[in-house]
């Protein structure tokens, strides 16, 4: 009797267990869905005609091409905007990596007065929202014709994105073994000597993460591209977007054409470094 | 100068450049805007004029139409944080092909916001595709106007900014679960307790640093980032009319468009008092949460 009971109870729980893991499953197909549905029109309006996409919003391309994709490139100077967004992107990470490895070596590694004060600081600009500091930096960089040239952007964009970057490296400067520097000391290595060779080999996992979180947020960014680099050479890609979008409002289509274009590559980057970007996003995302 | 002075210097050396960067891009800034808030600034300076920016801003209808969208704004991040957990709750429990599932609702994150706001922009349009399957379900009456009405623009904002930061929900909760303890969760499960009740007494008691974290974040965020989001929607001018102003918006107006930084200064120091005022939740925030992972 109780046997058959625990057997009935064993099978309910089992069918439970079923109905549970539909349920979530439904769940996930859901927020999949949703995640994906902007990707997915984009890349299907993009393929269709303005004639096609009157009569048709949501369907797939019934003959699709790429004629879209042709006008928006040799119409727009998205390759520049896209060039200009690289450059700002390089600039400033690498500015930014080398100041902050810099600076989180000492604060990890040496003894002065300052070095918490100097930390915490540091630290807490991360709450600072940049749309705070335009005001006095525009107002400075008119005075020194430094609107609208890539080092004063670079600048500027290396500046926002440090104070995450000496946090998040400090912290992990702070994880390599004592013994390994000191060793290195005894054999008479210089401490540029060791970050290079020993420190940063280490801090590999460290450096993608901020490699990834930090050109996501130049790349990404808006507020400081319209305001800082207005003329029309030094446009960046989102800047471009927004413009590009509001000059072929009624063309749908070519529209799309422009973004698929644009997303491209973070996309491409995302899909081949999938690994990287997650460990990347999940360590960025704590700060 | 002696071997042992040269050895004491070495460290203020090598904090040298980040002293000098964070000085230009931070320090520089957050005084001048003090300054220049109690100014009539023409150009690059101006006479002083004691609180008369204060008064006009303050005096200002637009001003807080501006607080009052952003404050409106924060109410999507409750939706934020029930869709993160949710979600983060499934991806943790590893149910069948949780890890393509990941690389999809990471996806939002990825694409910038006005890459997004172009797209969703057209999506949302009146006779556009969203409408169109609304009215296909017969659910006319919330085939809205959803970019060009004013009633409405802003929670089309919202919903852009619900779908999108909750990508980051996702991505942070989700590396708080992978660190717990598995095994308080493996005893409830031998006792039989189902899945409301390990979510609820187990899983959520351990992650309340986290979500206060996320929550402060996302204040932060939508208080004083929202630029890019409203920036496209509201084509350029927090539109339609006036309904997706924002006090980002407002600064950008006063500096760029009507060139009254003393203006613009003003409304930045309120908005970086805000900022400070949110730092020190956020640091407990973030030292729980270190101390929980611990």
């Amino acid at each position: 009797m109780s046997e058959i009971a625990t057997q009935d109870r064993r099978r309910r729980a089992r069918a439970q267990t079923a109905l549970g893991d539909a349920l979530k499953q439904g769940v996930l197909l859901i927020a999949s869905f949703v995640a994906l549905v902007p990707t997915f029109y984009m890349i299907m309006t993009a393929l269709k005609s303005e004639e096609e996409y009157a009569i048709d919003k949501l369907g797939l391309p019934d003959a699709p091409i790429l004629d879209n994709f042709r006008a928006v490139l040799v119409d727009s100077p998205f390759l520049a905007w896209m060039l200009n967004s690289f450059i700002l992107v390089v600039g400033s990470v690498a500015l930014s990596i080398v100041v902050s490895c810099l600076a989180a070596y000492a604060i990890a590694r040496m003894e002065f007065k300052g070095r918490e004060t100097l930390l915490a600081l540091s630290t807490s600009l991360m709450a600072v929202p940049p749309v705070v500091m335009i005001v006095p930096l525009f107002v400075l960089y008119t005075q020194l014709d430094l609107i609208s040239t890539y080092q004063g952007a670079i600048i500027i964009y290396a500046g926002l994105i440090t104070p995450f970057s000496v946090y998040l490296l400090t912290t992990f400067f702070r994880t390599v073994p004592k013994e390994l520097f000191e060793s290195a000391k005894l054999d008479g290595a210089g401490d540029l000597l060791i970050l290079w060779k020993i420190v940063l080999p280490l801090s590999l996992p460290a450096l993608v993460t901020l490699v990834v979180v930090n050109s996501l947020y130049v790349w990404n960014d808006l507020l400081i591209a319209i305001i800082f680099l207005q003329e029309d050479a030094k446009r960046t890609l989102m800047a471009g977007i927004s413009v590009f979008q509001g000059r072929y409002n009624n063309q749908v289509p070519l529209t799309m054409a422009g973004m698929v274009i644009a997303s491209a590559p973070m996309f491409i980057l995302y899909i081949a470094f999938q690994k990287h970007f997650i460990r990347g996003l999940m360590a960025g995302a704590i700060k | 100068m002696t071997a042992l002075q040269s050895q004491k210097l070495k460290p203020y050396l090598y904090v040298l450049p980040l002293i000098l960067l964070l000085a230009f891009v931070f320090g520089y800034p957050l005084l001048r805007i003090f300054e220049f808030s109690f100014k009539l600034v023409r150009g690059i300076d101006g006479p002083w004029i004691g609180l008369r920016n204060y008064e006009l801003i303050l005096g200002q209808s637009l001003f807080w139409e501006s607080v009052l969208h952003n404050i409106q704004l924060l109410l999507a991040i409750p939706a934020m944080v029930v869709i993160s957990l949710l979600i983060s709750i499934l991806l943790y429990e590893r149910i069948t092909g949780w890890k393509l599932y990941r690389i999809i609702v990471f996806v939002p994150f990825v694409l910038a916001i006005p890459i997004i706001a172009v797209v969703m922009k057209r999506m949302f349009q009146f006779s556009g595709p969203v409408n169109e399957v609304l009215r296909w379900l017969s659910l006319d009456f919330l085939a809205l106007d959803w970019i060009g009405s004013s009633d409405v623009a802003l929670w089309t904002v919202m919903i852009l900014i619900v779908w999108r930061e909750s990508a980051l929900g996702i991505i942070l909760f989700l590396a708080r679960l992978l660190s717990l303890d598995e095994s308080m969760l493996e005893a409830a499960r031998l006792e039989g307790a189902n899945w409301w009740q390990r979510v609820w007494h187990i899983i959520l008691p351990q992650m309340r640093g986290v979500i206060e974290f996320y929550v402060v974040v996302s204040v932060i965020t939508i208080l004083a980032a929202v630029f890019s989001y409203v920036y496209v929607v509201g084509g350029g001018r927090g539109g339609p009319g006036t309904a997706t102003m924002v006090i980002e918006f407002y600064i950008f107006n006063a500096l760029i468009r009507t060139s009254l930084p003393g203006i613009a200064a003003a409304a930045s120091v309120l908005l970086f008092l805000v900022s400070v005022l949110l730092i020190f939740p956020m640091f407990r925030a973030r030292r729980r949460v270190r101390e929980e992972e611990a």
